[in-house]
Order: C-alpha cells, then sequence, then structure tokens
C-alpha cells in the first residue's frame, strides 16, 4: 500500500505538465459546481428572506374568522421552549378620520418588543420617526398611507372602530417594510391601544404570530403545536400552505441547481477517467517491468487508485479555491445600482466541504477503470513488445 | 546436486487462429551455482524459453520447476512473489524505471518484497552499487544515466532480494564491446563471489564460450548442449 503510495505519487510529479492539467480540469469543474451551488443557494435565502423574513411562519389564531381568542398567555408560555420568537397581536380593519374624510386602514396592535423580533420595525421606521411608547396612544404608520392622506410626524388623528368608537391617535413615525399593501394600509400600535380600539378583553389576541429557524419545518412545527397546545378553539396556519407557488418555484430552482452541478461533476469524471486510462498506457512499460520484478495485482491496482484519489484531492483544494474567488469576484462586480450585490452570496462551509469530498470521491471512482487496465497487464507483452 | 531449474516437455504455442508452436518439448535441466549461456538465431524460441524459465509467460504444454517448485500452474500473484524473492532480471533494454533514481531502482524489488528500509538494507544498496561501478551516479534519475550505467543499475537491481536465479537477455545487446567485456566480467564476479546461478541468452559467441555451459537452441528445439563442468 505504501509502495502503491508511493509510485503514485512519483508518477504525478514526475509528469507535472499532464499533473497540473488534470488538477485544472478537476478544480475549474468542481468551482463551478460549488459558485452554481452557492448562487443559487444565496439566490434562494435572499428569495426567501424578502418573501417570509418580515412575517409570520406560523401563525395561531381564534377558528373563528376575525375574532379573538381568551388565555393567550398560556399558549404563549406553553410555546415559548418551541419558537424563539412569538408575539401576540391584535387586529382589526378600522378607519381614520384625517379632516373631512375616512380612510381604511388595518390596525395591528402589537407587543413592539417581540414583534420588533419578526418585523423588524427600528429598522423599518424612516427617519425623524421613533417606535411607539407601549401604554400610550402612539402609532406607526406606512409610508405609503401616509403619503396618500398628507399625514406627518406628531399629527393626531381619530381612529374609528367598526363598532363605532372614535379613539384618538398620535403618529409618531412612519415605516417602509418593503411591501405595498403593508405600506399602503398598516398602521401599528402597542396592544393597549388596539385593545381600546377594538374593546376587548386583557387576556384576548386575536393571533399569535411567530418565527422559527427553519421556515421549511413549519407545517410539521404547527402540526406538533396543535397537539402539544390541543385548544379546539384555536386554529395553526403554516407560511407553506399559503405560498405554494412560491414553493414550488423554489424547488424548481434546486432541482435545476442539482442537475447542472451533476452533468459538471460527470464530465469531471470522465475527464480524468480518460486522462488516467491514457497515462496507464504511458506507464504501461513501468507497471510491466513492476509486475516482472514482483508487485502484485493489487498493488499494481491501487497505483492509479491513488493516483486518482491525490488528483481529487489537489483538484478539490484548488476547486474550493477557485470556487471562493469566483464568489467573491461576483459578489464585487455584479452589483445593483444601490451598490448591492445582485444575488447575495452565502458562503456554506459545509457544502464547499462537499464539493471537495465529492471531487476526491469521483476522481478515485474515476480511476477504476485505470486501475482495473493496470492490474490485468501482463508483463510479457511489455518484456514481448518492448 | 538438484537442479535449480527444471524443464519437462515444454511446448509454447501462440495464437489461437493461426498457431504458431516456438517451443517443441523441451526438456532442461540446470544446476544450482552454474553460470549458462543460450545462443541461437533470431526467432529461435530462446527468449521464449527464458520468459517461461522466469514465469512471466507460461507454457502451453509441459511442467517447469524452479527451486523444486512446480510453477506452471501456480497462480499470477504467487507467480509474482516467487520472481520477487527467487528471481533476478536483467533485460537488453534495461526497463528501469525512468520516474525513479539508479538508488531507488536497485531498491525497487526489496519495496515490493516489503519489508522495512533499514540501515543494513541501505548499506547492501550501496555496496552493490559499488560493486557495479555506479556509486558516483546514484542519485541521478535512471533516464539521465548512459546505457552502460544504466544496465549496471539494472544488475545492481537483479541482486538486491539475493535473488538464487539470475535471468539475463542479452544483457550487453545494445553495449559497445568493451562495456560488454566489463559487464560479463562483473556477472561472472557475481556468480562466483554470491554463488548465484545465471541463465544468460547472447548472441555473442565470444561471449557464450566464456559461460560454464552453452545452450543452443534452433527452431524451438534444444540443438546442441555443451558443458565445460
Amino acid at each position: 500500500m505504501k509502495l502503491a503510495f508511493r509510485i503514485a505519487l512519483r508518477f504525478l510529479s514526475s509528469n507535472k505538465g499532464q499533473t497540473f492539467l488534470i488538477t485544472l480540469g478537476i478544480a475549474i469543474g468542481i468551482s463551478v459546481q460549488i459558485f452554481i451551488g452557492s448562487l443559487i443557494e444565496g439566490l434562494q435565502i435572499s428569495l426567501l428572506d424578502t418573501t417570509i423574513g418580515r412575517s409570520s411562519h406560523i401563525t395561531i389564531a381564534a377558528s373563528e374568522k376575525n375574532e379573538p381568542f381568551n388565555d393567550y398567555e398560556a399558549v404563549l408560555n406553553q410555546l415559548s421552549n418551541q419558537v424563539e420568537k412569538m408575539t401576540p397581536t391584535l387586529t382589526g380593519g378600522a378607519f381614520i378620520k384625517t379632516d373631512d374624510k375616512t380612510n381604511q386602514i388595518l390596525l395591528r396592535g402589537f407587543d413592539l418588543a417581540s414583534a420588533d423580533q419578526i418585523y423588524r420595525f427600528s429598522e423599518a421606521v424612516l427617519e425623524g420617526g421613533r417606535l411607539p411608547a407601549p401604554g400610550t396612544n402612539e402609532v406607526l404608520m406606512g409610508v405609503t398611507l401616509s403619503e396618500d392622506y398628507n399625514i406627518e410626524i406628531g399629527d393626531a388623528l381619530k381612529i374609528l372602530s367598526p363598532a363605532g368608537q372614535l379613539t384618538e391617535i398620535k403618529v409618531v413615525g412612519f415605516f417602509d417594510l418593503e411591501v405595498a399593501a403593508i405600506n399602503a394600509s398598516w398602521v401599528v400600535s402597542g396592544l393597549d391601544l388596539s385593545r381600546t380600539v377594538f374593546d376587548f378583553d386583557e387576556n384576548q389576541v386575536t393571533a399569535l404570530e411567530s418565527q422559527i429557524e427553519e421556515p421549511f419545518d413549519s407545517d410539521l412545527i404547527a402540526t406538533q403545536m396543535q397537539t402539544d397546545v390541543n385548544r379546539e378553539d384555536l386554529r395553526f396556519d403554516d407560511w407553506k400552505a399559503q405560498n405554494e407557488a412560491l414553493l414550488s418555484g423554489l424547488s424548481g430552482q434546486s432541482t435545476s441547481s442539482l442537475m447542472i452541478q451533476v452533468f459538471v461533476v460527470i464530465s469531471v469524471v470522465l475527464g480524468i477517467a480518460s486522462v488516467l486510462a491514457i497515462s496507464v498506457l504511458q506507464k504501461s512499460r513501468q507497471i510491466g517491468i513492476l509486475k516482472a520484478m514482483g508487485i502484485n495485482d493489487r498493488t499494481s491496482s491501487l497505483v492509479f487508485l491513488f493516483q486518482g484519489f491525490l488528483l481529487g484531492i489537489l483538484g478539490g483544494l484548488l476547486g474550493i479555491l477557485f470556487g471562493l474567488g469566483l464568489l467573491v469576484v461576483f459578489s464585487k462586480f455584479a452589483l445593483n445600482p444601490d451598490g448591492t450585490p445582485v444575488v447575495p452570496i452565502f458562503i456554506n462551509y459545509r457544502f464547499m466541504m462537499l464539493s471537495g469530498l465529492i471531487a476526491v470521491v469521483s476522481s478515485t471512482f474515476a480511476s477504476i477503470i485505470p486501475a482495473l487496465k493496470s492490474r490485468k497487464l501482463s508483463p510479457i507483452e511489455v518484456i514481448k513488445n518492448g | 546436486m538438484d537442479n535449480i531449474i527444471n524443464l519437462s516437455k515444454v511446448s509454447k504455442i501462440y495464437g489461437t487462429a493461426v498457431k504458431t508452436q516456438v517451443l517443441y518439448d523441451v526438456d532442461l535441466a540446470i544446476k544450482p551455482k552454474s553460470f549458462n549461456g543460450i545462443i541461437g538465431a533470431s526467432g529461435s524460441g530462446k527468449s521464449t524459453l527464458l520468459n517461461i524459465v522466469g514465469t512471466l509467460d507460461r507454457p502451453t504444454f509441459g511442467e517447469v520447476e524452479i527451486n523444486g517448485i512446480r510453477t506452471d500452474q501456480m497462480k499470477k500473484n504467487d507467480l509474482a512473489k516467487l520472481r520477487n524473492e527467487t528471481i533476478g532480471f536483467i533485460f537488453q533494454f534495461h526497463y528501469l524505471l525512468p520516474e525513479f533514481t539508479a538508488f531507488e531502482n536497485v531498491l525497487m524489488p526489496h519495496f515490493i518484497k516489503g519489508q522495512k528500509f533499514d540501515k543494513r538494507m541501505n548499506d547492501r544498496a550501496h555496496e552493490l552499487m559499488e560493486l557495479v561501478g555506479l556509486s558516483k551516479v546514484k542519485n541521478n534519475l535512471a533516464g539521465n544515466m548512459s546505457g552502460g550505467q544504466q544496465q549496471r543499475t539494472a544488475i545492481a537491481r537483479a541482486l538486491i532480494n539475493n535473488p538464487r536465479i539470475i535471468l539475463a537477455d542479452e544483457p550487453t545487446g545494445n553495449l559497445d564491446s568493451e562495456t560488454t567485456e566489463v559487464i560479463y566480467d562483473l556477472l561472472r564476479d557475481i556468480n562466483k563471489k554470491l554463488e548465484t546461478t545465471f541463465v544468460i541468452i547472447t548472441h555473442d559467441r565470444r561471449i557464450a564460450e566464456k559461460t560454464d555451459r552453452i545452450i543452443e537452441i534452433k527452431d524451438g528445439r534444444i540443438y546442441n548442449d555443451f558443458s565445460r563442468i
């Protein structure tokens, strides 16, 4: 085994040009695989972040639509171990009165401290604004809504509930959540204000909204929550059920990325196999003489398996470096007009390690045919034919 | 004394569709420690005979015994082990590994044997290289040496595992006459000092006359067998 490794190493180092070319071939293949894989992954993460990064993954609401449910704190406490980010909300349709007009809005009362983890209002608040203080009548307003009705920070307005109750509110800021429908309709307040407007009890909310670590597990976790909480008056909605088109788009993208990667790896394997097969012919004289001197068939085939293995390691390492280089170049030069990368690149070290491993496994695999050829080679052919 | 090489009724036929018989019922016995020459015209079958003795080729019919062991039905890997431990080869075209230095080439049969490389082996390799007069070029790559140096490296390599038999196929075939003389004296010397059995194919009658026994092959049969001892 040691001898086979030594001979393999010497064969590779004595023919540096050829070794370099094969290594480069593997490296380019692997770097393309890493680049495409990371690009698609980056694209999906960014798409997912844009789509559901600022929304609830699992929403717990009353079974009966638009109705509040009781004892929300019990549910919140029960699930606090399973879900990191969870916030109660009291939401309802209402109207705001500006001058002589009355406009429909969606009043979203939140526990702002925990809601901020999901909606990141503090980042979305535009200059000059701030988050409403709890226990006051302060609100944040969607930026489009404010523009549509000429509302300015500090304005005092009246909000009208469907039940006809009028409550005075004070605008302390505008937000831009980058979703037109939200920016044009949401008015965000603390829970207390919303409770006053809609005249709900202290222990009532309309929903508990949450975000989880692995958004793709939302259906499983939602089912688990439902079992744990075991309340018939509640329903558990997960984002996946409501975004099937997006999910099928993402899965199509993953499949096509995988296909490209598979074909790149296949072409790398074929390349290595054909070059190593030629190298068996080149080295047949040496293999023949080694066999005449008593090397056994196993060792003579190991020489080529080790060559494949070593080329895989070299090509894999170089491929990872090239791949990282390509990603850096892409994220530096392919930019949006505002200077941000067209596709934000996420460097996934596990994926890179996996690609390196693929390089090693596939090039060792590619050396099986040359190894078998070497095994079959008879010393007498070399001695007779020179 | 038992023979170290014993061939009985050995025939060799090449080809399946068109059959060419190269050897016809050859009986040959070689004594240990002897120095034997095989002569014959091109195509007479002498190389085939040597390859069969060296277990590189198998006889179509007949029995081959090397060092008391039947080899004509042995498995490939067992034959490889036997070759490694019992037989040293010297070929006309040297057949060194160009990727390795002269010193590494000499040690290759030892590495193949799978034993560790210690000081004793290092000393032995150096001694052998000195014996064949190669001390100065031992770290040269095999491809960077003259024909004579390469052939001497091949001789040192054939000796490294202390084989009981050395088979040489025109070992001086492409060397000038002066070098040829030196190489033969060297082989003869080794034969006397290390008591190694030699079977050497040669075209050169002058050289053949220096051997203990001359076996002449003609048309696949032993035509003449003359022994001085």
